[in-house]
């Protein structure tokens, strides 16, 4: 599945959520997508409707973000986070929290950028876990292996309807 | 909607799950099916009730599990959910680098232009 435009969505483990997604440029032009305010701006927007009035890159390790989205129907919804890993075009680790989380901690989302032939591959995966875990991950280097791939869970989902 | 992808990250409990997707079955069944022992299985459908995943029922001398759908709904509603939105955040995000890409050619050939002359 290497066709650009294709999302690829899996659960790698039980708090995990991995998207994968092939983009027609080269990394460097992802990553300035990525962490550049202005860009960021321009396609972080979710659902139709939504606007982001606030989007504030301190992009350094141990830097700060911080997102607001605005809808048209005037609510407003808040993220951030803090950088923690930080390899110029090629890898992005960091921590996210939405002001009104849905689940409890903070997740760590790692981001990485594989270039070939002009094209990039995205790989983006969102851990969700307590602190305490989350502070052990990181500190052994997260070289976590995937523990078991659930592919089949869509085929079992599907399944169920 | 975490809980149950917690349940099922096991693969014990996501093959226990997969059984009965076709029908009920007693913990006897499960126990002969999955090859463990009974103990290891019985701590594994607990942690799926647990989660709302199944449901038992007696029957007789046996305990007999079932799926519920709802969680796994759920679920699949959530993922599907979440896909819509990042899909359209990267269709966004096409545009934004078709665009960069274009900005970086013209200043490409504004500079060759600059050392022609």
């Amino acid at each position: 599945m290497k066709n650009a435009g294709t999302l690829k969505i899996t659960t790698p483990t039980g708090h995990e959520i991995a998207m994968t997604r092939v983009f027609d440029a080269p990394r460097r032009l992802v990553f300035d997508a990525f962490t550049k305010p202005e860009l960021v701006k321009q396609w972080l927007l979710g659902p139709p409707g939504w606007t982001m009035p606030v989007c504030e890159i301190d992009l350094r390790v141990g830097g700060a973000y911080r997102y607001v989205w605005r809808h048209t129907n005037g609510k407003e919804m808040g993220m951030g986070g803090v950088y923690r890993e930080i390899v110029p075009q090629e890898r992005l680790v960091c921590t996210e929290l939405f002001d009104e989380a849905w689940y409890p901690g903070e997740a760590l989302v790692t981001t990485t950028l594989v270039e070939q032939g002009g094209r990039t591959t995205l790989t983006s995966t969102m851990l969700y876990v307590s602190q305490e875990t989350r502070d052990a991950v990181l500190k052994s280097g997260m070289e976590r292996g995937v523990v078991a791939s659930y592919d089949r869970l869509e085929e079992l989902l599907a399944s169920i309807e | 909607m975490m809980a149950t992808l917690r349940a099922l990250a096991e693969p014990n409990r996501f093959q226990i799950v997969e059984l009965l997707r076709d029908g009920p079955r007693p913990v006897g069944d499960m126990v002969n099916r999955l090859g463990l022992r009974q103990p290891q299985v019985s701590k594994h459908l607990r942690v799926l009730s647990d989660a709302g995943l199944v449901d038992v029922r007696v029957d007789a001398q046996r305990r007999i599990y079932a799926l519920r759908p709802a969680p796994l709904q759920e679920l699949e509603a959530w993922l599907e959910r979440y896909r819509r939105i990042w899909e359209v955040n990267f269709q966004r995000l096409d545009a934004v680098l078709i665009d960069l890409k274009s900005r970086e050619l013209k200043t490409k050939e504004k500079k060759r232009g600059r050392t022609k002359r």
